[in-house]
């Protein structure tokens, strides 16, 4: 990436001043809170990520926004000492509710984590192919339709298709993780939640992934953490700010970004602190 | 005042580079000398008699270690089929699943007899196998250096999953993989390499172990037949003919440390061509 022959923007995405419209909650989250060990990290979020929308968090580092999205996919107990209570509907279903499994509920509800953590020892192909291999699909045709299908949807096709067999860590840092959305949209999730996904990769990559996000709420509901507020603003139609574990406001991105009622959103998002 | 300072730090430099320097060479010039020592020594004796035959009776020169080679190669297949299974396995609950108390157990049982002398465990394989069977045996014998290989594949085996980080887990967990098709199909084939070559030391280690088998395997100047019998071994070998009085004893002694070395050496240098590298982030 030395001089490219033409530059690349990221998407100057102004947010619509109107509300957007809204068919239904896809996540309907209320009273969450999270803990690691005796330390409280998510207190009493209650918030709806709306079907076929972008919804954004933004807030300082450390202020449980990882932390909360982790929770939405059954992600956070993973972690030993990690505890979680109140209730997160998907499509009217609680995903705590006793005798759900998490392993069904994270097939439904995909992630891309901060940094690509594309499978070691996997090819490109064998990557976005995993979650339905390990899940127990072997067809040859199901699985190279998938993979072509979700390498498509990351827009990396055209980048990979005629080195398939090549390692997944052999491409480039913005390329593995379009490569990891690619492997998440491979077992059809409903909803992807996105976990910082740019931060670890330069302003084109970054720019490309964004585009990506946009396009996607086509198909699925989004869900992104993130601490760069003018991301948020590009991508989202909706934005939550949390502040020390706690839901601060949420609203309509363009409501948040332009006329916020918090005087705290205010202070974050014109930068006087975080 | 500022030049001052650099000359000290440069002076510091220097000093600490000749002596990790000077460290590392020592090490690595003490491997050299036992090689080339035991080479020079052994090579002398080595032949196809050596490999091929049994030893002569006592008072006549030539003759070889063929059953010795055999019995070794018996006791460590033996050894691996005990220490490979329970070490890889323990190893892996430790990294992928403890995390209580009972972990914390495991573990520390797994240091202390790590530290229990070698001849203690002969000991424990003559009390438990060989009394009961009246008799030593290739079995006996396989059996303690078995529980010797325990401890290290157990650690090795966690070390090296344990390696393997996180995100990569948890990329595995996110896609709404069951946590053992995980452990299976992700994290141990990007662990295989280390899982491996921590195996095959803790193999060579107790290649060269001499003081169990006095009480287990004993020694044979003839074949073993089966698991039953008392079994020649290299190691055992190597300490009977190094103390006895004959010259020519002597010689097959360096010439059985220089197998017993080679062999330790192809094992490892072949797994290690054979395996794959693990892909490097571009």
């Amino acid at each position: 990436m030395s001089t490219p022959s033409e530059p690349v923007m990221p998407p100057r995405i102004t947010p619509p001043a109107e509300e957007p419209r809204v068919e239904g909650a896809a996540l309907a989250v209320e009273k969450l809170n999270a803990w690691f060990g005796s330390n409280h990290v998510v207190k009493d979020i209650s918030i709806s990520f709306p079907k076929h929308h972008v919804t954004a968090l933004i807030g300082p580092s450390g202020c449980g926004k990882s932390t909360f999205i982790r929770c939405l996919n059954r992600m956070h107990e993973v972690v030993p000492g990690a505890r979680v209570s109140g209730s997160v509907l998907l499509e009217g279903d609680n995903i705590y509710a006793e005798g759900v499994d998490p392993v069904r509920i994270r097939r439904r509800i995909g992630m891309v984590f901060q940094k690509p953590n594309p499978f070691p020892t996997m090819s490109i192909y064998d990557n976005v192919a995993a979650g339905l291999r390990l899940n127990g699909t072997n067809r040859v045709s199901v699985l190279d339709a998938a993979v072509e299908e979700g390498l498509h949807l990351a827009a990396l096709w055209d980048e990979v298709k005629d080195k398939l067999r090549a390692p997944g860590t052999s491409l480039s840092g913005g390329q593995q993780q379009r490569l990891c959305i690619a492997r998440a949209l491979a077992v059809k999730p409903e909803i992807l939640l996105m976990d910082e996904p740019c931060s670890a990769l330069d302003p084109i990559a970054t720019g490309k992934i964004e585009e990506l996000i946009y396009q996607l709420r086509e198909r699925y509901t989004v869900g992104i953490v993130t601490h760069n507020m003018q991301q948020a603003a590009r991508v989202s139609s909706f934005t939550g700010f949390l502040l020390m574990g706690e839901l601060v406001e949420f609203g309509a991105t363009g409501k948040i970004f332009t006329n916020p009622k918090d005087s705290r959103t205010e202070a974050y998002i014109t930068g006087r602190f975080g | 005042m500022k030049s001052d300072s650099m000359t000290l730090r440069r002076w510091v430099n220097r000093v600490a580079l000749t002596l990790t320097g000077l460290c590392a060479l020592v090490t690595v010039s003490t491997l050299f000398f036992l090689l080339g020592y035991i080479t020079l020594n052994g090579i002398g004796a080595i032949n196809w008699e050596f490999l091929t035959q049994l030893p002569k009776p006592v008072g006549e020169t030539g003759g070889g270690m063929a059953n010795a080679i055999v019995g070794t190669a018996k006791l460590l297949g033996l050894a691996s089929l005990i220490g490979v299974p329970i070490g890889f396995f323990g190893g892996i609950y430790l990294s992928e699943y403890g995390h209580g108390r009972l972990a914390f157990w495991v573990r520390y049982a797994s240091d202390v007899l790590n530290g229990v002398p070698s001849i203690v465990i002969g000991i424990f394989a003559y009390i438990l196998i060989v009394l009961p069977m009246k008799g030593f045996s290739t079995l006996a014998g396989g059996f303690a250096l078995g529980i010797m290989m325990i401890p290290i594949a157990v650690r090795t085996t966690e070390e090296f999953l344990r390696l393997i980080p996180a995100s990569v887990r948890e990329a595995s967990y996110a896609l709404g993989v069951r946590q053992w098709k995980t452990t299976v199909f992700v994290v141990i084939p990007a662990a295989a390499r280390g899982l491996m070559t921590g195996i095959l030391l803790d193999l060579a280690r107790v290649a060269g172990e001499t003081a169990p088998l006095l009480f287990t395997a004993l020694n044979n100047r003839i074949w073993s037949h089966g698991w039953t019998e008392p079994t020649s071994s290299l190691p055992v070998m190597i300490y009977t003919y190094a103390i006895s009085p004959y010259e020519d004893w002597h010689r097959q002694a360096w010439a059985a440390a220089l197998v017993l070395m080679l062999l330790v050496l192809v094992v490892n240098g072949g797994a290690r061509i054979l395996l794959p590298r693990r892909r490097e982030t571009a």
